[in-house]
């Protein structure tokens, strides 16, 4: 049986929020030994939660009840406990594979224990602001010191260099300097009252600070070197707008929103359907497929007027057209639709909330969800893999980890510690993993 | 000495559209010899995408085309004929990888499968990105960027409360996939170099929006772990909130700016509208108050109707909240700090001149991502490839030609 791709490699890893969390959940099925350095000292706003003892009040109940993104601010069953940080879901989300270990990063103690950590990893990767690692003192250059084959990877929002390195910007920041806020709104209303809390950046940098690592191991691998790699996030998903880009600098022209339409594809949206707030996505892409919709429907007389005859017509009379497709799937189930275009060879698929992407047939019948058990949450189905490899195949071997969970193994197994050790950093607050030791900031 | 990470490996493309060129595009920025094959006559559809240069619907000048397809050599190949297969083959026993994006019934139809060209080549990495995988119900279904991002992504909470799910502008979904392609991809060739394992990577763009960060995993597990239902919310001025602070986009002087806001920022807020009095203010000593963010809401907006975007940017980057203008293309294009770090580049290709592209999506310290050359015309590399690569002669190279096969 071969092992697993990045069997051996061993990650230590700072990340915070989403992007850096994902990047280093990549690499964590793909097998590497992703070790996350934590602090019992420091809470890591929204990655753990958002604070360290949530009132009730503040746990979502519902999806509509927070700021419309629920869903990011879960706790398992809505409990909070007595370790909120162990049962935040979103930390459960990117959690997968990876290990826990605390370490002081503030006190010299510390960060002799964590260098001990570098000396013996082949990567460091961190997510953090770009003045963090400065203010830590632990930048590239003191790293490579103490491991000089070490690969170092950064991915502050705006990059290591230049006038506004220092930049605060989440996902919503990021997307909104990118241009691709400019780019998603509804054409009827404006950006302030399109509300859009998806943030395609930290998928985006997220996915190429994975692929970042693994190129820079494979030249580690030919050459013994290793180096440091300054992700910008924004600069990692401005090449996924690549299209709104190349047009200005082309022609000068600045693009404006579609909404749920395409440049040349008619009919192209989103469609009500039986039920409430179900929706089918439909894209027709060619007169043939147009035909057979048109079959699809029935034939239905408005299908034969001259306004909808060509691809230009339909481009040109869409509002109309989308009138009389609806009253089509209005009377229909999603599935119902996807299923009856599906077999006419259209591209249509139900919007699936989260409850229908869980059961949804597809991703069950590929295994897409794994059961994983975890000391804190219980037993659950997880999202899974994101491919599939023939040779080495991929799953969940591990729990997302607990706070500290694997402080013993880091000291002890990696380090070599002797219990004497490990009870003196314990004692000094070092390491821990039981309590955050901070004020509260209420 | 090695000039860059990939230099060395060597990539079979045979992907069209979007998600499995970005896949490629990004092994071949960073090093990798990557052969495109496209269809003789027509090519790759997105040569007939726009937008086009100047307008000019020409299929060596679409800028979709010419961005996805840097550092790339261009053949043509009929994979249907006889001879197409058998050059394929020839071709595959010199590659490290192999990257396909067709429909998952092509390859075997063709006979091009996985275990057909195992036995070409063993240690042979072969990607196949496609809508919903090479398994399962929706296998042969056909889909699209909304379509795919409505199935597989978070459309159901992306949009405004009260209307219909709104897909992201773009194909982020496409290029999304063609991102984490390129992780997998690199996961098998770690493995084939490591322990000599070739492979079959099966990518469904369905999943890797299933499984990505923003945020459709998230909102999933919150499904399973508590039953939350994530759904679409109304904008800033009709949300219910939670803080005094404001969240999301608002209207400033010239445009918008998008802010978020986390409980212990309210003394930067204070700072960034240069009133201290605030602080001390009555009505806001409690930040958890929907009530006292209606009041300040009064404030905050009248204060940014009198800055403009780029004003309040610098505002902000000085009080350290996470403020950003919402710009339009030719906003990011000036953008400062990206000038700063040399982000844009210039491509000269032959029918467009020199055109400014996006830059290295992160930089390398030891070694470089650069453009060697342009995305190539229609079978540029023929000649280079048949010839000096598989040793056909120059003869035979015509043969193929009339014979539809190149």
């Amino acid at each position: 049986m071969a092992k697993l791709p990045l069997e051996g490699v061993r990650v230590v890893a700072l990340p915070v929020v989403f992007a850096g969390p994902f990047a280093t959940m990549l690499l964590a099925d793909l097998g590497a030994e992703v070790i996350l350095v934590e602090s019992i000292h420091h809470f890591p706003t929204i990655t753990r939660g958002y604070m360290p003892k949530p009132p009730q009040f503040l746990v979502p109940t519902t999806g509509a009840t927070f700021g419309g993104s629920g869903g990011i601010q879960t706790y398992v069953d809505h409990w909070a406990g007595d370790r909120p940080w162990d049962r935040f879901v979103m930390f459960h989300a990117l959690g997968r594979n990876k290990l826990s270990c605390c370490i002081d990063l503030t006190r010299p103690e510390g960060v002799e224990v964590f260098k001990r950590l570098i000396k013996v990893s082949d990567i460091f990767f961190e997510s953090n602001a770009a003045d963090t690692m400065e203010k830590l003192n632990l930048t590239y250059d003191v790293l490579k010191e103490v491991n000089p084959a070490i690969i170092y990877l950064s991915m502050p929002g705006l990059g290591c260099s230049g006038p506004h390195k220092y930049c605060t910007v989440f996902g919503a920041q990021l997307q909104a300097l990118a241009g691709h806020t400019w780019l998603t709104r509804y054409p009827d209303l404006d950006y302030t009252t399109t509300q859009s809390l998806i943030f395609h950046s930290d998928a985006a940098s997220g996915a190429t600070a994975a692929f970042a690592i693994l190129c820079a191991l494979r030249y580690r691998k030919r050459t013994g070197k290793g180096q440091f790699i300054d992700l910008a996030q924004l600069e990692s998903v401005i090449p996924h707008l690549g299209e709104a880009i190349m047009d200005y600098t082309m022609n000068g022209r600045v693009q404006e929103p579609l909404g749920n339409r395409h440049p040349f594809m008619a009919p192209h949206g989103v469609y009500r359907c039986l039920g409430e707030d179900k929706w089918v996505a439909i894209s027709v892409s060619s007169e043939e497929e147009w035909q057979r919709l048109c079959r699809a429907l029935g034939t239905p007389p408005w299908s034969k007027e001259e306004r909808f005859s060509t691809p230009l017509n339909r481009l040109e009379n869409q509002d109309e057209m989308d009138k009389y497709i609806e009253e089509w799937t209005c009377r229909h189930d999603n599935y119902e639709v996807m299923y009856i275009l599906q077999k006419e060879g259209i591209a249509a698929g139900p919007v699936l909330d989260q409850r229908d992407a869980f059961h949804n047939a597809q991703l069950a019948s590929r295994g897409f969800f794994e059961v994983v058990s975890h000391r804190e949450a219980g037993t659950h189905l997880y999202p899974g893999m994101l491919w599939k490899m023939g040779s080495t195949p991929l799953s969940i071997r591990k729990p997302p980890p607990c706070l500290g969970e694997h402080n013993d193994y880091v000291f002890k197994e990696v380090l070599g510690m002797s219990s004497d050790e490990i009870a003196e950093l314990e004692k000094k607050k070092l390491i821990g993993g039981d309590e955050y030791i901070m004020e509260s900031i209420f | 000495m090695l000039e860059q990470a990939l230099s060395g490996v060597k990539v079979l493309d045979l992907t069209w559209h979007i998600a499995g060129p970005y896949c490629t595009k990004l092994l071949a920025d960073y090093g990798a010899d990557v052969i495109k094959v496209e269809r003789p006559g027509e090519g790759d559809p997105t040569r007939a995408m726009g937008p086009f240069f100047k307008d000019d619907p020409h299929p060596e000048k679409s800028g979709l085309f010419l961005h996805l397809n840097t550092n790339k050599k261009g053949i043509t190949l009929n994979l249907k004929s006889a001879t197409g297969k058998k050059i394929l083959k020839q071709l595959v026993a010199d590659s490290d990888i192999l990257v396909e994006s067709f429909r998952p019934h092509v390859m075997p139809s063709l006979g091009l499968d996985y275990q057909a060209l195992e036995k070409v080549n063993p240690r042979l990495v072969m990607v196949s990105v496609s809508s919903f995988g090479q398994t399962g119900p929706y296998r042969d279904f056909k889909a699209s960027e909304i379509v795919e991002y409505a199935m597989g992504g978070e459309m159901y909470s992306t949009g405004t409360a009260g209307r219909e799910p709104l897909k992201l502008g773009g194909n982020v979904i496409q290029y999304q996939a063609g991102t984490v392609a390129a992780v997998a991809t690199m996961g098998a060739l770690y493995a084939a170099e490591d322990q000599g394992t070739g492979q079959h990577v099966d990518i469904s763009i369905m999943e890797t929006q299933a499984g990505s960060a923003d945020r459709r995993i998230m909102y999933i597990l919150s499904y399973i772990m508590a039953g939350v239902i994530t759904t679409r919310w109304p904008p800033p001025r009709e949300a219910v909130r939670m803080l005094i602070m404001p969240q999301g986009v608002y209207p400033c002087k010239d445009g918008f700016v998008n802010t978020l806001s986390l409980p212990q920022w309210w003394s930067r807020y204070i700072e960034a509208l240069g009133m201290p009095e605030l602080k001390d203010d009555p009505r806001f000593q409690n930040i958890y108050s929907a009530e006292a963010g209606m009041e300040f809401d009064a404030i905050w907006y009248s204060w940014l109707a009198d800055h403009d975007k780029q004003e309040l940017f610098d505002i902000f980057l000085k009080s350290k909240i996470a403020s950003a203008p919402v710009n339009s293309p030719e906003d990011l294009l000036k953008y400062t700090q990206l000038k700063a770090r040399e982000y844009f580049v210039e491509v000269d290709h032959p029918e467009t001149g020199k055109v400014t592209y996006p830059g290295a999506p992160f930089k390398m310290s030891e070694t470089s991502w650069k453009i060697r050359q342009p995305a190539p015309l229609l079978g540029q590399h023929n000649e280079e490839i048949y010839c000096r690569l598989l040793g056909y002669t120059r003869e035979e190279l015509m043969k193929l030609r009339e014979g539809g096969i190149i």
